[in-house]
């Protein structure tokens, strides 16, 4: 009986209590930047993009709304021809963020993307594509792989010693 | 003629009045829990949401009146007006001030007694005319529990009459001008406020419409409105009680400084806000937890009450 009274004295007690609702449209909620919204594909800190058309974020999403074409241009250097993500079927799982090797897709903490209609749900490239790198902001992925690119040989990439001439190796 | 359109306007005033209470009440409610809860409740249709019961009632007009092929039909329809009806019909007794009241009936608190009475049937026959298991079991649950409740709640009254030395409500009222009976009657004061809850079939004493195990109990099979006279209902059985208490307890329209319709509406409303407090705050019992505490605790409680009342009464 007593736990009883105490239990309405403590509900009581709320009546002075701050709500905790957020009154969402006229209230904008503070986000956590690690947030799955709206998927992004980010630039490395030298302007150009970061994604290099792999398919990973295509192969890990599980229903399948990634859609790209790799392509390479005079350097031979890998980019996505098309890079098309329908949001009416994304379940915003960061999967795709987890598989990418070059931070180049992201997931933002921006949530208010409804459309009347569903076709404007299929993002494309130009749709996609920021001018910033996101949340890596020094990353960039040709610089730290020892791939050879256009402007850039073997044993130049950071923390990368210059190759080793196996021939010259004599006993 | 005055003698004709003086109770008229009282019949439709207090009708007004009550069924302007009975809708509000739900917005009440669902502001109170929404406060208590640390959240807002309707807020968006009208000022402060005011308008969310005339949206709902609106929406509720427009849901098919669906009564289901296997029920019994005449019963299925009569038993959402029987608690209407009984209740309402309950509202012409009590006194609003000494001069607002639609009858000034000598028997005024067993016209109250036996009209919550018939209430039970409401419940029991919407459960036992849907033909289905939820509310079957509902409306069992609701006619032992109602029946039980009903035992005490008016023993617990006694005390009361035995006090005023009369039946008639607005003489209860005015033999608390000295003190309100809430405090040589508190025994009876607690014993009645638990039982209205149980009469009212309002949490945490909601077990014939436990949503948890029985879906809705009596009213699974209703919708539109009937439901919504089910609902409607329920928001005037807590009116009433609250008003009740109100009376029989705490005097009624006695009070200073302010007018005395004011001092009524201010205590009823207090006993409403408790018993949406009661839901915010306390869980449901099992059944048999509800039955052992009725016959177990409240009625050995109103019967002592009756008999140290009834002493004290014979040795002044």
């Amino acid at each position: 009986m007593f736990s009883l009274l105490k239990t309405l004295w403590t509900v009581l007690r709320h009546t002075f209590r701050k709500r905790a609702t957020i009154l969402y449209p006229e209230e904008k909620p503070s986000i956590p930047p690690r947030w799955r919204g709206r998927i992004i594909l980010s630039r490395g800190p030298g302007g150009a993009e970061r994604c290099v058309a792999c398919y990973l974020c295509a192969v890990a999403c599980p229903v399948d709304c990634i859609s790209l074409q790799a392509t390479e241009d005079e350097h031979g250097r890998r980019y996505p021809e098309f890079f098309r993500i329908n949001f009416s079927r994304c379940i915003f799982c960061g999967f795709c963020e987890e598989a990418c090797p070059t931070y180049a897709i992201q997931l933002t903490p921006d949530f208010e993307m409804c459309e009347h209609n569903r076709q404007n749900l299929v993002y494309e490239k130009e749709d996609l594509l920021i001018s910033g790198p996101g949340k890596y902001h020094d990353y960039d992925f040709y610089r730290v792989a020892g791939l050879a690119i256009g402007g850039k040989d073997k044993g130049q990439a950071e923390n990368e010693e210059t190759p080793v001439d196996v021939r010259g190796l004599m006993p | 003629m005055k003698e004709i359109i003086i109770p008229l306007i009282m019949v439709f005033g207090v009708l007004v009045a009550v069924m302007t209470i009975a809708p509000g009440l739900i917005w009440v409610e669902r502001r109170l829990l929404g406060l208590w809860q640390d959240r807002y409740g309707p807020n968006r249709v009208g000022p402060f949401g005011l308008l969310q019961v005339l949206a709902d009632m609106i929406k509720v007009f427009a849901k098919e009146d669906w009564i289901p092929p296997f029920a019994d039909k005449p019963v299925f329809i009569i038993a959402p007006a029987v608690i209407m009806f009984t209740v309402l019909m309950t509202f012409a007794v009590i006194p609003f001030t000494r001069s607002v009241h639609v009858v000034d009936m000598n028997i005024g608190l067993l016209f109250f007694l036996g009209m919550s009475s018939l209430g039970v049937y409401s419940v029991t026959l919407a459960g036992w005319a849907s033909d289905s298991k939820y509310s079957l079991l509902g409306g069992l649950r609701a006619a032992a529990q109602m029946l039980s409740y009903e035992v005490y709640m008016g023993l617990s009254l006694m005390g009361v009459v035995m006090l005023s030395g009369s039946f008639n409500l607005r003489e209860i009222v005015e033999a608390q001008k000295g003190l309100w009976f809430c405090i040589p009657q508190f025994l009876g004061f607690a014993v009645f406020l638990i039982a209205g809850v149980a009469e009212t079939h309002r949490l945490p004493f909601d077990l014939p419409e436990a949503e948890s195990e029985l879906v809705a109990g009596f009213h699974s099979e209703y919708s539109g409105m009937k439901f919504g006279m089910f609902f409607v209902g329920e928001y005037l059985g807590i009116t009433l009680i609250s008003a009740m208490i109100a009376t029989l307890f705490f005097g009624g329209w006695l009070g200073p400084v302010l007018p005395p319709i004011i001092w009524f509406l201010i205590k009823m409303f207090v006993f409403i806000c408790f018993f949406i407090l009661l839901r915010a705050a306390l869980p449901r019992p099992r059944y048999d937890q509800l039955m052992s505490y009725g016959w177990k605790v409240l009625f050995p409680l109103s019967l002592l009450n009756l008999v140290v009342t009834g002493g004290i009464l014979l040795a002044r």
